[in-house]
């Protein structure tokens, strides 16, 4: 059996709102998987950082203050340069539909909207890593 | 009544129950968990004393509401919180809502300006004008009230870290216009002990937050008598996923230690405990939040009065503005947040606001929209004009259930006292956590009540809509913004006399080391042009910083 999937919660940028991820954070821990949580006002570069040092297979990026399009393509230009390239980004928060295109195009995994169930959130990894924990 | 004719009412009651199929006990609560009976009767309140517990509206202990003639005398403020993109965006608006009956402003700051930072800083990236507007000097702050006369208006600012240095600008933006400090009326929500427990926008850690805060209500008594100084705001705790009896006792609470802090700074509480004012969330459960803004002024009087050595009546009396709960709206059929934003908006009333902001409809997906603010703001001035419920004071008192619902949330709020006591204060309470733990907590309960369908979300867990299209307008804020927020700020730094400014902010520094006031330089600086960020990096280089630990 591999090991338990790893995952990194950041909430990145100065928003404060850190409701949604730390429900996020306790669902996914609940569910089994292993679960990291930043804390507030995180930087892509401590976010890369972070995950690299902790050696995660996912980060799951909180975002509600309209910095997406932003703080999305510079933690993967991050993970890529500093070896993380495998490392599956995807996140949650309010991200209009347009943009939430552009971001799958440069790799962004499932981006989650207001009212999902955290349920939804659980089956997405299980489905995308389906021999892990 | 006589004892006899409760136990009558008693008998009658308890065969009333026996034949009335009212659901098993437990399951009815209220959407913060409190156990709701079927009905309520005299039963209920048979401890209840009229003159002790109610009282009349404008004395002592104010649960009725805090003036003599309520509604009657003045309507509540109606006050759009509102801010986007650069100051003369926003100026644009601020206009447009006064044009409409809008009564007050109210600014909403963007990230940025909420944590001290100037939009040129580098974790500014991405954020400038998107959550509100982008403040990062006099000039910005002169803008954003152009042609707006600040001794008119009152203006209500939702800033706490750095709230001493937008005070500032503000105060010089009132002397650019050629307005006394004395005439200028408004309320700075100032309230750091909430922004460690959850909307999480601090600058300095709590000892020298609270120094700051005692600094700005000894200079606003002497100079700006009549600014509120602090917005108790009970608000973001209750986003933050709180309960309603949460809300109630972590604000209270927190508004307790700024009185104990400014008393133990010398100050007497009578000069300052009348420009305290709060701010509570209305939330969707309606007759609970009536009944927490009843309990919220009962609590205070009688905490100040007698606990706290207030002589003043004004001490005693917590006046507050509400806003709608931005966490119920939904980004799913958003037209139904109209409604949702209207009940809330009545139960506010109905509990005796001072003041209030309407949510508009499109707010999970962004700043709101004028058609949007124009909705929210008529739902204001129909529930004021059209539906009557203004015209008698504290229409539900004395109704079986509220009074006691009423009670009820006064008990759980003294409990959750009891347990911060017990801890040391509430800044010993915040460090442990145990104030966040407990938001968190109900915050996960909340979510698996609705994911289990325990708890309806109309359009989201029931009766949502297959393959749904959003059909409204929204705000995009680009990063024109960000550009041009860089290049006014570039202009600043290259006209202004920069040796004055390095002096007035190396003067603020021996301020804030010593024990002068810190107001009368943070002015200085503001009016030398010093930046947001310049200002507060000076104060953060005495003061330090603050890290959470995290936790979920």
């Amino acid at each position: 059996m591999s090991r338990k999937l790893r995952i990194l919660v950041a909430k990145p940028g100065l928003d404060g709102h850190d409701r949604g991820a730390k429900v996020v954070a306790r669902a996914l821990r609940d569910a089994g998987f292993e679960v990291i949580y930043t804390g507030l006002h995180q930087t892509p570069e401590m976010i890369a950082e972070t995950a690299i040092q902790e050696d995660v297979d996912v980060v799951g990026l909180s975002i509600l203050s309209g910095a997406h399009m932003t703080v999305f393509p510079e933690t993967m230009r991050l993970l890529k340069e500093r070896g993380g390239a495998d490392i599956h980004v995807f996140g949650g928060g309010i991200i209009p539909r347009e943009d939430m295109a552009e971001l799958e195009r440069i790799g962004v995994g499932r981006l989650f909207g207001p009212g999902t169930p955290t349920q939804q959130i659980v089956e997405y990894l299980r489905e995308r890593f389906p021999d892990r924990g | 009544m006589e004892g006899s004719e409760y136990e009558r009412i008693r008998r009658e009651f308890e065969r009333w129950l026996a034949g009335c199929d009212a659901g098993e006990a437990g399951r009815f609560q209220t959407i913060s968990g409190t156990p709701l009976q079927p009905l309520y009767t005299p039963l209920d309140l048979e401890q209840l004393d009229y003159l002790r517990d109610l009282g009349f509206p404008g004395g002592y202990p104010f649960t009725r509401g805090v003036r003599s003639n309520m509604y009657r005398g003045r309507l509540w403020t109606m006050r759009e919180f509102s801010g986007f993109g650069t100051a003369r965006d926003t100026n644009e608006r601020y206009k447009f809502l006064l044009r409409h009956g809008e009564t007050g402003l109210s600014v909403a700051f963007d990230f940025p300006t909420l944590y001290g930072r100037d939009s040129d800083d580098r974790l500014a990236a991405g954020e400038v004008g998107k959550c509100g507007v982008a403040i990062s000097s006099l000039d910005d702050m002169e803008t954003l009230f152009d042609g707006i006369p600040l001794g008119d208006v009152s203006t209500s600012m939702t800033i706490n870290g750095p709230a001493a240095v937008i005070w500032a600008f503000y105060i010089a933006a009132a002397e650019s216009q050629g307005v006394a400090p004395e005439k200028l009326r408004g309320t700075i929500q100032n309230d750091i002990l909430k922004e460690y427990i959850a909307q999480k926008s601090w600058l300095f850690p709590p000892e020298p937050s609270l120094r700051v805060i005692t600094d700005i209500m000894a200079f606003a008594a002497r100079r700006v008598p009549k600014w509120n100084t602090i917005s108790i705001s009970g608000y973001h705790i209750r986003e933050a996923g709180s309960t309603a009896a949460q809300e109630l006792a972590f604000t209270l609470k927190d508004g307790l230690t700024y009185v104990e802090a400014g008393v133990a700074a010398g100050l007497d509480v009578d000069t300052f405990a009348p420009r305290l004012s709060f701010f509570f969330n209305s939330h969707l459960d309606f007759f609970e939040e009536i009944a927490k803004f009843r309990a919220a002024r009962r609590i205070w009087a009688r905490e100040m009065r007698d606990k706290h050595g207030a002589k003043k009546p004004e001490s005693w009396l917590l006046r507050f503005h509400t806003q709608t709960a931005g966490c119920s709206l939904t980004a799913q059929q958003p037209e139904n947040n109209i409604v949702r934003t209207a009940f809330q908006a009545l139960a506010a009333v109905l509990g005796g606001t001072q003041s209030l902001h309407t949510n508009s409809m499109d707010e999970t997906w962004a700043l709101p929209s004028e058609k949007a603010v124009l909705i929210a703001l008529r739902t204001q001035q129909l529930i004021a004009e059209e539906t009557g419920v203004a015209t008698v004071i504290d229409p539900l008192g004395g109704s079986y259930f509220v009074e006691a619902l009423t009670n009820e949330l006064e008990r759980q709020a003294r409990v959750y006292f009891e347990k911060i006591d017990a801890l040391g204060g509430m800044v010993r309470a915040i460090e442990h956590g145990f104030p966040q733990r407990e938001i968190a907590d109900a915050a996960f309960r909340y979510q698996r009540q609705v994911e289990q369908g325990y708890r309806t979300v109309v359009g989201v867990n029931k009766y949502a809509l297959d393959g749904e299209q959003l059909d409204i307008p929204l705000l995009k804020i680009d990063e024109r913004v960000a550009h041009e927020q860089h290049e006014r700020l570039a202009m600043l730094r290259r006209k202004r006399d920069s040796t004055l400014v390095s002096r007035r902010l190396d003067d603020l520094k021996s301020a804030c080391r010593g024990r002068d006031n810190v107001m009368e330089p943070i002015l200085a600086a503001a009016r030398a042009r010093a930046t947001l960020g310049e200002i507060c990096g000076a104060m953060k280089d005495v003061f330090g910083t603050y890290v959470e630990p995290p936790m979920f």
